[in-house]
């Protein structure tokens, strides 16, 4: 299996859901809590596993708005799991999901400096480096209902932006979609083939208007004297 | 047989070695969970949420699925809804202003909610007894103003509304006085069908979810969605198309829209005819008593030109052929049709794109494109429902299909916010009902209990007397001067001045002028003003500085101009700090309340929905639900509804009160599982069922009935919708709810202003000019008044604001994770128009109004209305407030636009000086009408201004910590074998993973 998620550009409208749904079901989850500095004070921070980055492109005014929410990627390449000193980062076979062992970190940082994406954040509290689970203590808890077996941001989405699923298996909804969608990866010439697939926005359909143009007014005005129509 | 048993033996071995291979630990301390379903209160959206609470704390807050309104999603502020819960700004007990301590000090003593309760009975018992009027009651986050408003009746004061006033009366007045619903809570676009979506202004949480949801929808539809906002954040980052109009201005763009329609040929007769007052013949005399009236006959009905008959008849009868287009004499008077006159103002060239272009800055060509676009959507792109039961017409006419014009809009604050959003908003739904797009498949659809009559008729009360409840509500619908609240000299009798000349529609009251207006005492003064979750002293107000200073006025004997202020707020707000007497609320997982179809509707288009909320946390804290404190207070006041005649209690507490308490025979707040005589279980009407709580806990919190299939359309003129909702008790009557394009309120008041009208007239010059000025029965595009009071040059800019999606309608700038999202705000413009200025990103400006200056750090950004500035609005706190610490970025590199904008008009030096800064027909809040001039700030001029002293910690109040870890249970780590670690070669080796050998062949 090669488990990942599935990101739709073309609805996320920006709105954070995913991230707070992380953050709280994760601050009780398996790698938590994920601590929060100054909560109330300067420059609030915290560790978070999904972030969504707004960016404009274009000039005023052909700009355009891009959210972009990014977490941890479960690369093939997953060079963070590679200079792990400590063999805490590991990619699990069984489901490609990219996790950290909390009990063997020793917070070296070197799998954050080689990640690419950003995905990985330090605890400093806990000196332990954490991310993204993928909610593996959710996608397999034959507690939940089969529905709610997916990670939190995915279930929350209220635009319904991000899909779950198994990459190996060409049926799933989420090989589909990229497919239909033409979905990409984000930097693929860094070669670290990440599961995690965007869907680009879709193209606007054009909506004709030649065939709703009127003749003239007075044609009209002549149309209105004489239209009847029962009540 | 045998075969299958070893095969079924076989998978079953496999299963169950495979969940061995993969077994994972158990994460949850599942035997100290339990999971209760309720209702979010993060904003006003109202989603089901499932809580798992874990040893009274929150582990985990789930949308719940089957819920109507957010269906299983949950946005960022109900996910964020634990650090609500735990916020350090809850308070922990009632408290009172420290005897000897100013107001507004931050000095208080804590004492217990028996003396609170005592304090503030004996109070409202004296002004009960003497002068119902010297009491203001006004609520701000409320979504319970059936109850409030039940309250304030009883009490027997006028003073009462909600927070309507400042956020979006003309939204619910410009659908209600047109066609008997409104946007969101009273309406939505039917976004299982809709092919195309305009979103007028700013409008990101009014819903929160259903927008989102509805938006997604749209797209896998392949529906078109045009963005009509100055700015682009939001939602307007996944419109097909952006409408960078300049703010305040859509009245033109909407009507211009209309001229091309006209021009074009391309609107919905049949539907004008049939569902529209578009045939209904007028008076045309201009200057005269009647003028603009409609012809009526001896019974009043109106009348239109019948084609057939060649004659005027009655207008609501079925089957006759009115004229659409008709100028003629009826009884020896000059007449025209309705749609005469719209053809006649809107093809007027004032209307062209090209000429709307230049005042609203968007392209004419494009403005002539986008309605045509919708008209081809409308009529080329047509839905057709077919009813195989078929559906019954207000005339008893039977039909098998609902046609549909599938273009829908959506439009709130951004509209709403301006002081010509009522005519802007009835513009918006010109263009909706020339399109044929009104409760249509596709369309805009009503949500139950609307559509209703329009308008509604409920008519404001006007009169009040000691010890004695109002005759009916404090608000309601006037549809003429008759109906004003005023006295025998035409003063204002409400405090806030609604139902005056001021503002004659004013169906929500005016919350924002209230502490001025008590405070001079014009038109009097009151005794005690008390507030629900309403952050008066800070950004809920305009003018916030001048505010402040007017709650700590006295008279010349010491006593405050405002004598007593009471307060019930869960957290500390800027406005606590200013309370004589503070009440401490439950936060909204610790209470019972109601969503209920008599007051703000939870409900879908094609179904009816209402809700509750349970407490799932205990709270620990010395608080009071405020809806148990009202209960108790009436029941300590006698108040005739909530005591029986000897006087004693007539309900427990306020759970008793809702499952009994009839408005009605057989309504009541909660219309799900009430009782039929037989003692089953009914919905909608029925006797109160002692079990009625326990059947909506059962039932996830909410109840939901699905509408017949021949009730979901065209629910103005389905007789068997009509009939359905008659017996719910939503409409008093089953006649056709004619939609009115033709305002003839409007029309009353502006005669009154002309000095022609049969009827109250005002005396005062201005009033007369207000009246005759920006009343009229169609809409039209009009400048926004400060606009016309200020030097434009002078303040180039126009100034809105919003809030982020993540905070819009929350209380939560407190919140430790919402805050990471966004601790300060910015003033944000177009990036070449501030290098023109030579202003620099992030560099710090000040940003000057007619009433006074403030200094911001900017940013530039590409997506920006080039004549528009902008910011989030209530990210900036006063120090000290809501738990945060001296050093938070909210106090000190945030600020409040609200310190630019004035409550009343700018000054001029004429009557208006002392008028409201409001939509001169509803009182609604005018935020957006601001303009400014921005120039940068001196070297070394950083950090926000103005700024305010730190409110004081409180005496018992709980302390912020510097770290933060939250979890309900320790984390059950996963570990990692040795062996794999030992045998597990690179992530680049062939052997781990297919994909990568693949690549490499």
């Amino acid at each position: 299996m090669k488990l990942g998620l599935v990101i739709d550009l073309d609805v996320c409208v920006g709105c954070h859901a995913c991230a707070v749904s992380c953050k709280q079901w994760n601050t009780s989850g398996t790698t938590g809590p994920l601590t929060d500095y100054h909560p109330y004070g300067e420059d609030p921070s915290g560790v978070w596993f999904n972030r969504i980055r707004h960016y404009e492109v274009g000039d005023y005014p052909n700009n355009k708005t891009i959210n972009f929410p990014m977490s941890c990627m479960h690369c093939e390449q997953a060079d963070c799991v590679d200079v792990c000193p400590t063999g805490a980062s590991y990619k699990r076979a069984e489901d490609g999901v990219v996790l950290i062992d909390q009990d063997k970190c020793m917070g070296c940082n070197y799998c954050s400096w080689a990640c690419p994406y950003g995905a990985r954040e330090l605890d400093r509290e806990s000196g332990t480096m954490k991310k993204c689970t993928l909610c593996i203590d959710r996608i397999y808890d034959e507690r939940l209902d089969p529905v709610d077996r997916q990670p939190s941001c995915v279930i929350t989405c209220p635009a319904h932006a991000r899909h779950f699923g198994d990459f190996d298996d060409p049926d799933s909804p989420v090989s589909r979609l990229v497919r239909e969608r033409a979905g990409y990866q984000l930097m693929p010439e860094l070669g670290y083939h990440p599961a995690n697939q965007y869907l680009p926005p879709r193209l606007t359909r054009p909506v004709p208007v030649e065939d709703v143009k009127g003749k003239s007014l007075i044609h009209s005005v002549r149309d209105w004297v004489n239209k009847a129509v029962v009540r | 047989m045998a075969e299958d048993v070893q095969l079924y033996q076989f998978i079953t071995i496999f299963a169950y070695s495979e969940v061995r291979m993969s077994a994972l630990p158990e994460f949850e301390r599942r035997e100290r969970q339990q999971v209760k379903a309720t209702t979010c209160y993060m904003c006003a959206c109202r989603c089901g949420i499932k809580v798992t609470v874990e040893d009274n704390k929150v582990r985990y807050i789930q949308g719940n699925r089957d819920h109507p309104v957010n269906k299983g999603v949950l946005c960022a502020k109900g996910n964020a809804g634990i650090m609500k819960q735990n916020s350090p700004a809850r308070l922990n007990s009632p408290l009172m202003r420290k005897p000897g301590t100013g107001r507004g000090e931050g000095e208080f003593v804590a004492i217990s909610m028996a003396e609170a309760l005592d304090i503030l009975e004996a109070r409202l018992r004296r002004i009960r007894e003497t002068d119902p009027l010297k009491l203001a009651y006004f609520t701000g986050r409320d979504q319970m103003q059936a109850l409030t408003g039940f309250w304030a009746g009883q009490f027997g004061t006028l003073n009462w509304a909600a927070h309507g006033g400042f956020c979006s009366v003309n939204m619910a007045a410009g659908g209600l006085y047109t066609m008997g619903h409104a946007f969101w809570e009273f309406g939505d676009p039917d976004w299982e069908r809709t092919k195309y979506f305009m979103m007028w202004g700013v409008a990101d949480d009014h819903a929160s979810n259903p927008i989102k949801i509805g938006l997604e929808k749209l797209k896998r539809n392949g529906g078109k969605f045009v963005g009509v906002n100055p700015a682009r954040t939001g939602y307007q980052a996944i419109a097909d198309e952006w409408v960078g109009i300049r703010p305040g201005t859509d009245a033109m763009l909407a009507l211009s829209m209309l001229h091309v329609l006209l021009k074009h040929d391309q609107f919905d007769w049949e539907f004008l005819i049939r569902y529209t007052n578009a045939p209904y013949l007028v008076v045309h005399t201009p200057g005269e008593k009647g003028h603009g009236l409609l012809v009526r006959d001896a019974e009043g009905h109106p009348l239109v030109w019948d084609m057939e008959q060649g004659a005027p008849v009655n207008g609501r009868l079925a089957d006759i052929t009115p004229a659409l287009f008709h100028e003629g004499e009826v009884g020896g008077r000059p007449v025209r049709s309705v749609m005469a006159l719209i053809a006649e103002e809107y093809l007027d060239e004032q209307y062209a794109p090209e000429n709307a272009g230049r005042i609203c800055g968007v392209p004419a060509a494009q403005i002539e494109r986008l309605a045509l676009e919708m008209a081809h959507v409308a009529f080329r792109e047509s839905i057709v429902i077919e009813v195989p039961e078929g559906w019954t017409d207000w005339a008893g006419r039977k039909h098998y299909q609902f046609v549909g014009r599938p273009v829908s809009m959506h439009a709130m604050r951004g509209i709403s916010a301006h002081s010509n959003g009522f005519q802007t908003c009835r513009a918006i739904h010109f263009l909706q009902i020339m399109l044929g797009s009104i409760d249509v498949p596709g369309g805009h659809l009503a949500k139950p209990p609307y559509p209703k009559h329009i308008p509604p008729a409920l008519k404001p009360v006007k009169d009040c007397a000691p010890n004695t409840p109002l005759k009916g509500p404090p608000l309601g619908f006037p549809t003429g001067p008759e109906d004003l609240v005023l006295d025998e000299n035409g003063r204002p009798r409400r405090i806030d001045k609604a139902y005056s000349w001021d503002a004659p529609l004013s169906n929500h009251g005016l919350m924002h002028m209230v502490i001025t207006n008590a405070v001079k005492g014009d038109p009097y003064r009151i005794d005690t003003l008390m507030m629900f979750m309403a952050n008066m002293a800070w950004n809920s107000t305009m003018n916030t500085a001048q505010i402040q200073d007017m709650l700590r006025e006295q008279d010349e004997d010491g006593e405050y101009k405002i004598p007593f202020i009471v307060i019930s707020d869960a957290y500390h707000s800027e406005m606590v700090n200013f309370a004589d007497l503070v009440i401490p609320d439950t936060t909204y997982l610790e209470r019972f309340d109601t969503i209920s179809m008599l007051d703000r509707p939870i409900s879908e288009p094609h179904a009816a929905c209402d809700s509750i909320r349970q407490p799932v946390i205990n709270p620990e804290r010395e608080v009071l639900s405020w809806q148990e404190v009202q209960l108790e207070l009436g029941m300590r006041l006698g108040f005739p509804a909530l005591t029986n005649k000897d006087g004693s209690r007539r309900y427990k507490d306020y759970k008793d009160f809702i499952i009994n308490w009839e408005k009605e025979p057989g309504i009541g707040f909660l219309s799900g599982w009430r009782l039929d005589e037989n003692g089953n279980e009914v919905h909608l009407r029925g006797r109160p069922n002692p079990q009625q709580w326990e059947r909506y806990i059962e039932h996830g919190a909410f109840f939901e009935m699905e509408l017949p299939e021949n009730t979901r359309y065209y629910r103005h003129a389905n007789r068997d919708y009509l009939a359905f909702a008659r017996q719910a008790g939503w409409v008093g009557s089953t006649d056709q709810i004619v939609i009115e394009l033709y305002s003839e309120t409007q029309q009353r008041f502006k005669l009154a202003g002309q000095g022609l009208y049969d009827g109250p007239m005002p005396t005062e010059a201005h009033h007369k000019q207000r009246l005759s000025t920006y009343f009229n029965p169609l809409p039209f595009y009009y400048k926004p008044l400060e606009q016309g009071r200020v030097d434009e040059e002078a303040y180039p800019f126009y100034a809105v604001n919003q809030r982020p999606m993540f905070m819009y309608h929350s209380w939560d700038s407190q919140n430790a994770w919402l805050r990471q999202l966004c601790a300060q705000n910015f003033l944000y413009m177009n990036r070449a128009r501030g290098e023109e200025l030579g202003i620099q990103d992030q560099s710090w400006c000040w940003v000057e109004s007619h009433n006074g200056r403030i200094r911001v750090q900017v940013k530039l950004m590409e997506g920006c209305q080039p004549d528009t500035v902008w910011t989030w609005n209530a990210i900036g706190k006063q120090k000290g407030s809501w738990g945060l610490s001296g050093d938070a970025n909210e106090s000190n590199h945030g600020f409040l636009m609200n310190h630019l904008i004035s409550e009343l008009l700018p000054k001029r030096g004429d009557a208006e000086d002392a008028v409201t800064n409001s939509d001169p027909i509803t009182g609604q809040a005018a935020w957006y009408d601001l303009k400014v001039k921005i120039y940068p700030a001196a070297a070394g001029e950083t950090g926000t201004w103005p700024t305010f002293p730190a409110i004081k910690p409180l005496p018992n109040g709980n302390r912020s910590p510097g770290v933060l870890r939250y979890q309900t249970h320790r984390a059950v780590h996963l570990k990692r074998s040795l062996e794999d670690i030992l045998t597990r070669g690179s992530v680049h080796d062939a052997n781990q993973g297919a994909v990568a050998e693949e690549d490499e062949a």
